[in-house]
């Protein structure tokens, strides 16, 4: 530690510390434009000029190591003067364009003009202009307002690991682009938008909509992806218009996938905001009471075994308890959160988390990755996982992949095979990078849905944890085995049983005819063909996707954004959302649908309020107790899940082959549907 | 204005690879840095690349395949070599004339008639601006920032070559020689040894060296 101190205040930061954080430290703000606390420092700018005690000229603190003993100046008339002129100098080529920016009210050379900024301006010369880049369908550009902060370059290098930005010509000419007219190949794009200092990169989608004066702010969860990002929801009126990260270091430090972010236009398009029943094979708008009757009345005489229910993907914990309470009452063991056929172990909850946590990907040396495209299932996590491959510096963090990836997963990644017979090799040590995992202290093993959604994925888990255990992964003190989950719902679905009970059928079991009468709770993610003609569809939910065409009745629920739920995020953290906005129309919270359907049928179920049901759901599993917080937990001890089966040596396949197209918000979302275009299904596009 | 156009806007050839000269030099360039740092290399293979072009085209520049290739070869991101490929002017990130006339209209050389130079330039090949190739393709003139030779201003340098001393006249003779095909010894153009006195030495006269 070294002691500083900063206008007279004494404080100890640690060795190495920049003058900048000592400045911090001593509570005092220091205006800055190009440094970022989670980027390289570039020391471009010179706003974060300081003085210190000693030093002939101004220093700039960013880049500025501290001394034992080191005096430092934040508000003298030097600093200020200095600063005043860096601003001076940053102005000369900006646009006087504040009116028409969709930066204005969260600009920082706004604001820290406010500050340092003249009255007027002096210069009388020609300013100079920059033509505007194309960054794809996310990010807008006007290039005239760049103050040359290289944020954007260094984030797309450092962070997202796609560098294709770059600072080209020199002096007056210097222009930020990425040379080529190509869109940026990066599901953290969006990213951009938040770390540029300035109105040089904006939302293409969110173009002169609002402005931050006018929102209102809603702390929610992002459920395109099982990371459970926190993230803000910013509402005007009635409407979701943009959603923007919120700083979690245990979680998503400060990024946002691209999916969670632009995905909110989704949300005003498809919307069911009605309930519907089918009549005569024509589907229509009924009331709520209607709805209830006609379900009520297709049930009579059904017995509970041929009663079946599936949990969708981007599900609250509450609502898919209030339907495992309600598939019970109707004594029906057929009950699934499992759409996609993927099988657990659920014998303890280190089988199907994400155990080392993602703050823990930082302290792995080594990492296998079995079944699973990190970037695309999850690219927050693929983000820390680029993280600890910088940080651990040249071969120091070793990564196997088993299953090729379709993208540059964005750090140095050996493919090792493309099926799991690669982990019977690892084991018996025959294959090389057993050898790595066996030499690394904190290894990790990421096993992901490409894998566990196959008919051996019982066998490959049992194999991946004896890896695990054999090379050290699971210890005391290091738990190195995690279950990337894609499934914003899943974990919370697992953790309070929505798998069949004794003698009930799976989701696969549910089709064909397997049930008389199927509940869809958000359930879209599988061909609904599959159900058997002679099925009684009952198809709650948020938007009019594949399922909801499917079904007998309709029943109009609430998106992620207008209910306050719980949500527990792959690692297993659970996480609670607030309502932004009122469901449309007749839409209502999807547990008390279920509640007020319950009344209907003569089981009722026991809550009437969210604090009951959410009392409810600690009862049934005690980590829903824990909000935000996870709990260590000791797996030396563990013997590992059961495997069943022999794995097959067939290749892993992706989870899904479009990152923009997965759930039924992004499907109905344009920003989605234009990204799946241009990035996916590029034909020969012009660029704009 | 900017002193690279965009990229897009210039046609590109459709393809590049070194050829076996080329391939020899970088054997060399590439022997002097550790495997791990040969991003290192990118300057020295930016010049191989526009050594080539000359060489194979007669228009000495650095096409944006080219940098695609040396960005392959150094295993860095193309954006990487874009970056530097732009900053230093030496690169031409455009088709040029064979012949590269470089002015410098630095302070030394414009005291001693620069504009001079740069008119008489302008009069032999008919380009009217700097940055400007003339009709006939040979030629291209830029404008240059201090070449490090003021003891022999003016200067203009063909490619890699300085011709010193120069004046109206002798410019227009030297553009006219290049364009006979000629290539006249670089140096001063008129009587003095590299940066020695006009007419010989005018000091030390009797000093041993010229006896001996």
């Amino acid at each position: 530690m070294v002691k500083v101190t900063v206008d007279g205040i004494v404080v100890d930061v640690p060795n190495g510390s920049s003058a900048l954080q000592a400045c911090e430290a001593a509570g005092k703000e220091i205006p800055r434009f190009c440094f970022h606390e989670r980027l390289s420092v570039a020391g471009n700018c010179r706003m974060c000029l300081v003085q210190v005690v000693r030093a002939p000229k101004p220093v700039a603190s960013c880049g500025f190591p501290v001394g034992e003993g080191m005096e430092i100046l934040t508000d003298t008339e030097i600093v200020r003067k200095a600063r005043r002129a860096v601003m001076e100098f940053l102005l000369i080529n900006h646009p006087l364009d504040c009116p028409i920016c969709d930066q204005g009210g969260e600009c920082d050379l706004q604001d820290q003009a406010f500050g340092y900024g003249a009255d007027h301006s002096r210069y009388h010369e020609a300013k100079r202009a920059v033509t505007d880049k194309y960054l794809g369908p996310l990010v807008k550009t006007v290039m005239t307002r760049c103050i040359q902060c290289t944020r954007c370059i260094r984030f797309a290098t450092e962070i997202a690991g796609v560098p294709e930005l770059g600072a080209v010509s020199r002096g007056e000419n210097m222009e930020v682009t990425n040379y080529v007219e190509k869109a940026l190949t990066s599901e953290l794009s969006g990213n951009l938008i938040d770390i540029c200092p300035v109105g040089a990169l904006t939302s293409k989608p969110y173009a002169f909509t609002a402005r931050p004066w006018e929102l209102k702010r809603t702390d929610s969860i992002d459920v395109s992806d099982a990371v459970g990002t926190n993230i803000s929801l910013h509402v005007r009126g009635t409407a979701v218009l943009r959603s923007v990260p919120r700083v979690n270091d245990a979680v998503n430090e400060e990024w946002l996938a691209d999916k969670g972010r632009f995905s909110v236009d989704g949300l005003k398009h498809r919307r069911l905001d009605r309930p519907w029943v089918r009549v005569h094979g024509k589907l229509h708008p009924v009331s709520w009471q209607d709805a209830f009757v006609a379900i009520g009345r297709r049930l009579e005489g059904v017995a509970g075994e041929r009663i079946g229910a599936i949990a969708g993907d981007l599900c609250d914990a509450e609502s898919m308890l209030a339907l495992k309470d309600l598939m019970t009452a109707l004594g029906s063991p057929n009950i699934d959160c499992r759409q996609d056929g993927a099988e657990y172990d659920l014998s303890h909850r280190a089988y199907y988390t994400f155990g080392t946590t993602i703050a823990g990907i930082e302290e792995a040396d080594a990492l296998l990755v079995v079944g699973s495209i990190p970037r695309q299932e999850a690219p927050v996590l693929n983000a820390r996982i680029r993280k600890r491959f910088l940080s651990a510096g040249r071969g120091g963090f070793p990564v196997g992949l088993v299953g090729a990836p379709t993208a540059d997963p964005t750090y140095k990644a050996d493919v090792l095979g493309e099926g799991p017979e690669v982990l019977a090799a690892l084991r018996d040590g025959t294959h090389p990078f057993a050898e790595v995992l066996k030499t690394a202290k904190k290894p990790m093993i990421i096993v992901g849905h490409g894998a566990l959604t196959r008919s051996d994925a019982r066998a490959i888990l049992a194999a991946a944890w004896a890896l695990a255990a054999e090379t050290g992964a699971v210890g005391a003190g290091w738990n190195g085995f995690n279950v990337l989950h894609r499934a914003a719902s899943r974990v919370a679905g697992l953790d309070l049983g929505l798998v069949p009970g004794k003698g009930g059928r799976s989701a696969a079991g549910m089709m064909s005819g397997g049930v008389e009468v199927l509940w869809l709770l958000g359930a879209d993610e599988f061909h609904t063909a599959q159900i058997g003609p002679e099925t009684f569809v009952i198809y709650q939910g948020h938007h009019g996707d594949a399922a909801a065409a499917r079904a007998d009745v309709i029943l109009p629920g609430a998106s992620y954004a207008e209910k306050s739920g719980t949500y527990v995020n792959t690692e297993g953290r659970v996480q609670r959302s607030f309502q932004a906005v009122m469901p449309p129309g007749d839409a209502r919270e999807d547990w008390r649908i279920l509640r007020a359907f319950s009344e209907v049928v003569g089981h009722t179920l026991p809550y009437d309020t969210m604090e009951a049901l959410r009392e409810r759901l600690a009862t049934v599993n005690p980590v829903f107790r824990v909000i935000g917080g996870l709990d260590e937990v000791d797996v030396s001890a563990l013997p590992g899940p059961v495997g069943v089966g022999a794995v097959s040596p067939v290749p892993f396949r992706p989870v899904f082959d479009d990152y923009y197209q997965t759930d039924p918000i992004c499907r109905a979302s344009p920003t989605m549907g234009e990204c799946s275009r241009i990035y996916v299904h590029p034909r020969t596009v012009a660029a704009e | 204005m900017s002193a690279h156009s965009p990229i897009d806007q210039i046609e590109q050839p459709d393809g590049f690879a070194f050829d076996a000269e080329s391939e020899e030099q970088i054997a060399a360039i590439l022997a002097k840095y550790p495997p791990e740092r040969k991003a290192s290399g990118t300057l020295p293979l930016l010049y191989v690349v526009q050594k080539q072009m000359g060489r194979q085209t007669g228009s000495a520049w650095v096409p944006r395949v080219a940098m695609d290739e040396v960005a392959r070869r150094l295993e860095v991101a193309p954006i990487r070599v874009y970056e530097v490929a732009t900053f230093y002017l030496m690169f031409n990130t455009k088709p040029i004339g064979r012949y590269h006339l470089q002015v410098c209209t630095t302070t030394s050389c414009w005291l001693r008639g620069s504009d001079e130079v740069v008119a008489a330039c302008k009069k032999a090949t008919g380009i009217s601006g700097f940055g400007q190739s003339s009709a006939d393709g040979l030629f291209t003139l830029t404008e240059v920032e201090c070449l490090g030779g003021c003891a022999n201003a003016p200067i203009l340098q063909v490619d890699d070559d300085f011709y010193e001393d120069l004046d109206g006249p002798r410019t227009i003779e030297l553009i006219e020689a290049l364009r006979r095909g000629e290539r006249p010894v670089p140096g001063p153009t008129i009587d003095r040894l590299n940066s020695a006195p006009e007419g010989g030495r005018r000091t030390l006269a009797d000093s041993p060296a010229k006896q001996g």
